[in-house]
């Protein structure tokens, strides 16, 4: 150890031991207040389903230091701002606003309390006392597609999209890569039905995509309505379902070979404990299996044995970084090298995706 | 004893007008015993509902921002409503306006061209208009049902939004999710209070107010459409021209609905994103009715339906109640309001029971 590393170790100690009183004290009298503004109805199943699971769990696991609140179903235009500050008017000291509409209103609001602490799920706008975060679906992803790629007997997956925003396109992409990379043959069918929440038309898309032949089906969208239709097509056709946001195994039963589930309640408290303890640093989190940000949705016991092995093998190697879905060479559809062998994408690159890769069989809506 | 209903020889206009408080009377009292059921205290719940929203000044320009659009859509409705022309559309006559006026903002970013902002008022009223006179050409032309055409092109013009943002204006600098870039200040309506979201969008609504008011009091044209409303036949054997009530029935509430677009991308959303308007160009139909189609009473109850957004907003943080409680509290206003319309043609007496 040379001299300046011992001189930063010794500061880092005394800090340290300045700082033990303060962490050994106990919880401040008044439990903190916390708000969260989800986008639509809590439910049972889907994206603000699992972020309220998360605010649960936090809750709990911080017990009498805070207290939280939601308000749902808030639009994602003018009103947010006026929701987003009453929260902070009425001394919420943390308010996670849980979709990426509410971007500029969080920012804006951020601005206006300096004091409480912002956190804007999916964006990527930051500041002093607004930070940001989201998690690494696409690790998920590209297991499910593993999966896929080995227990497909038709050589096609369908695919359920909202919109063609990059954290859908990772999806997909993590997802063909996954299943290319066990069956060459494989191939992956995308409808898009334009809305976030739909049931009809999720329907619509996925009985589509099975009539196409797709034996494998799974959606970025929030309804359970794919999962259903694979389990209503299941006897018939052999269709398999991959859940997204929550574990749908309530209602595709036979049919759900597994999914990516969102977690956020472990993130939850680390972020809640980081500025209880004024340890907090605005920043963007981005988190995966490594995180407990995401995890598999339990794998049917449809799942061949060896398979499952090799799956929990995979997850590890992501978690422990030796295997990146997004690993060079990556090709899009028109044969143009993204990624060179021998590198992986940046988060950047991921962050602003917008082409599919070779494998998908469908082209992306020309705009 | 029964309760019969006997047609009046008239109209009642007494009742015409104390329908719409009847209506509100009944869905407070219903609201507080809702309230009640919940287990909460109705006297709180009524407290936070419909006070807390408006208990500071802050609150005050909130109520009438969220008011501003309800009044510009429910005000050109309104006209049409009176002539009998069915336009149930400024939903997508609202976006269109948005599109219309928005792109002038993105295409002359930067200008400092005074011009730009009442230029973009005028593309907005033009899009809300031209969005609507596609319903009033197939009415006029094919005697198309302008309910259904109107309604279907509310979906036409989400879609279309939906490109644009997707598409060809997506910011470039913003990861490509679908949102434009955020308009300059050049293209921002001015605030009216300091401190507040309240914008010039607010003299606009009030100045559609005015100007319904003597269009459809003092005008001619609106005297026709009045008659062509109220007795087809009439207003035909006086040659009232019945294409025309269509066309500025559909025309006027295209044109408000379209600065109501414009007026919240260029104020209180700052840019085009696929979340314009949370239904304003729908529940300005609740609107103009309990406002009698008339524009005073439509300024009184736009700003009742944007107390029950902002009480919903309120019962949701400070009752833990589900936001679906700003959708009751409107379906039980609708409700009594065509419940209490019925004393206006008929009366109600006890008669006993013959055998």
């Amino acid at each position: 150890m040379n001299h300046r590393k011992l001189a930063l170790a010794t500061l880092g100690g005394a800090a340290l031991l300045a700082s033990t009183p303060l962490m050994g004290a106990p919880p401040a009298a008044a439990p903190i207040k916390i708000g969260y503004v989800y986008v639509s109805p809590v439910g049972d199943a889907g994206w603000t389903f699992q972020h309220d699971q998360g605010r649960k769990q936090m809750e709990a696991a911080l017990q009498g230091a805070v207290t939280t609140k939601f308000i749902e179903n808030v639009p994602e235009g003018a009103d947010a701002e006026r929701i987003i500050r009453q929260l902070a008017q009425d001394g919420n000291q943390i308010i996670f606003t849980t979709s990426f509409g509410y971007m500029n209103q969080t920012a804006k609001v951020a601005a206006a309390f300096p004091n409480a602490i912002f956190l804007h799920a999916t964006g990527y706008k930051q500041g002093k006392n607004l930070g940001t975060y989201n998690a690494r679906f696409y690790e998920g992803r590209y297991l499910n597609g593993v999966i896929a790629g080995k227990m497909t007997k038709t050589n096609i997956a369908g695919y359920v999209g909202a919109f063609p925003i990059p954290e859908v396109m990772q999806g997909i992409n993590a997802f063909t890569r996954g299943m290319k990379s066990v069956n060459p043959k494989a191939e992956v069918r995308v409808i898009w039905v334009n809305s976030w929440f739909d049931p009809g038309k999720e329907r619509e898309a996925a009985m589509t995509l099975i009539s196409q032949g797709a034996d494998m089906i799974t959606h970025h969208t929030d309804s359970t309505a794919a999962v259903q239709a694979a389990e209503e097509k299941h006897k018939e056709k052999g269709t398999w379902a991959f859940s997204y946001h929550s574990d749908m195994a309530k209602y595709g039963p036979t049919a759900q070979l597994t999914g990516t589930t969102h977690i956020w309640g472990d993130f939850y408290t680390k972020v809640v404990k980081e500025v209880l303890d004024k340890k907090w640093k605005g920043t963007h989190v981005w988190g995966g299996f490594k995180d407990g940000m995401i995890k598999l949705a339990p794998l049917s016991p449809a799942i061949p044995a060896d398979l499952k092995k090799t799956i929990l093998r995979m997850e590890a190697d992501i978690t422990a970084g030796r295997l990146h879905p997004f690993a060079g060479p990556v090709v899009d559809q028109d044969g143009k090298e993204r990624v060179p062998k021998g590198q992986n994408m940046t988060d950047a690159d991921m962050g602003a995706m917008n082409y599919y890769v070779q494998g998908v069989a469908s082209t992306l809506p020309k705009s | 004893m029964w309760l019969k209903f006997e047609p009046r020889a008239e109209p009642s206009r007494a009742m015409a007008y104390l329908s719409p408080l009847l209506a509100v009377g009944l869905m407070f009292l219903c609201g507080m015993i809702l309230f009640y059921i919940l287990g909460k205290n109705p006297v709180e719940g009524f407290r936070v509902f419909f006070m807390n929203p408006v208990k500071d000044a802050y609150g005050v320009a909130e109520l009438f921002l969220k008011a501003t659009p309800l009044m510009l859509c429910a005000v050109g409705l309104s006209m049409g409503f009176k002539a009998n022309v069915w336009n149930i559309g400024a939903e997508g006559q609202l976006l269109i306006g948005a599109l219309a006026g928005g792109g002038l903002a993105l295409h002359f970013e930067g200008s400092p061209s005074p011009f730009l902002l009442p230029a973009m008022i005028l593309a907005g009223a033009l899009g809300g208009m031209a969005w609507a006179a596609i319903p009033a050409f197939l009415r006029t032309r094919f005697n198309a049902n302008e309910i259904l055409t109107s309604l279907m092109l509310v979906y036409v013009a989400e879609l279309m939004v939906s490109w644009v943002v997707h598409g060809p204006w997506k910011d470039p600098d913003g990861f490509n999710f679908p949102q434009t870039r955020l308009f300059g200040a050049e293209a921002t309506l001015p605030i009216l209070l300091e401190g507040t979201r309240v914008n010039a969008a607010l003299i606009f609504a009030l100045g559609a107010l005015v100007a319904g008011w003597i269009f459809m009091n003092r005008s001619f044209m609106g005297y026709q459409m009045k008659v062509a409303g109220q007795a087809e036949h009439a207003g035909r054997y006086a040659g009232f021209s019945a294409k025309r009530s269509v066309w500025i029935g559909m025309l006027a509430g295209g044109a408000m609905a379209g600065i109501a677009g414009i007026s919240e991308v260029a104020g209180p959303i700052g840019q085009i994103t696929e979340h314009i308007s949370p239904g304003y160009g729908f529940a300005a139909m609740i609107v103009a009715f309990v406002g009698r189609l008339n524009p005073i009473g439509i300024f009184f109850s736009s700003l009742l339906m944007a107390l029950l957004y902002l009480g919903g907003e309120q019962a949701q943080q400070y009752l833990n109640l589900p936001s679906s409680i700003s959708k009751v509290f409107q379906g039980m206003l609708l409700f009594f309001l065509l419940g209490s319309d019925v004393f206006i043609h008929f009366r109600p007496r006890l008669v006993r029971r013959r055998k």
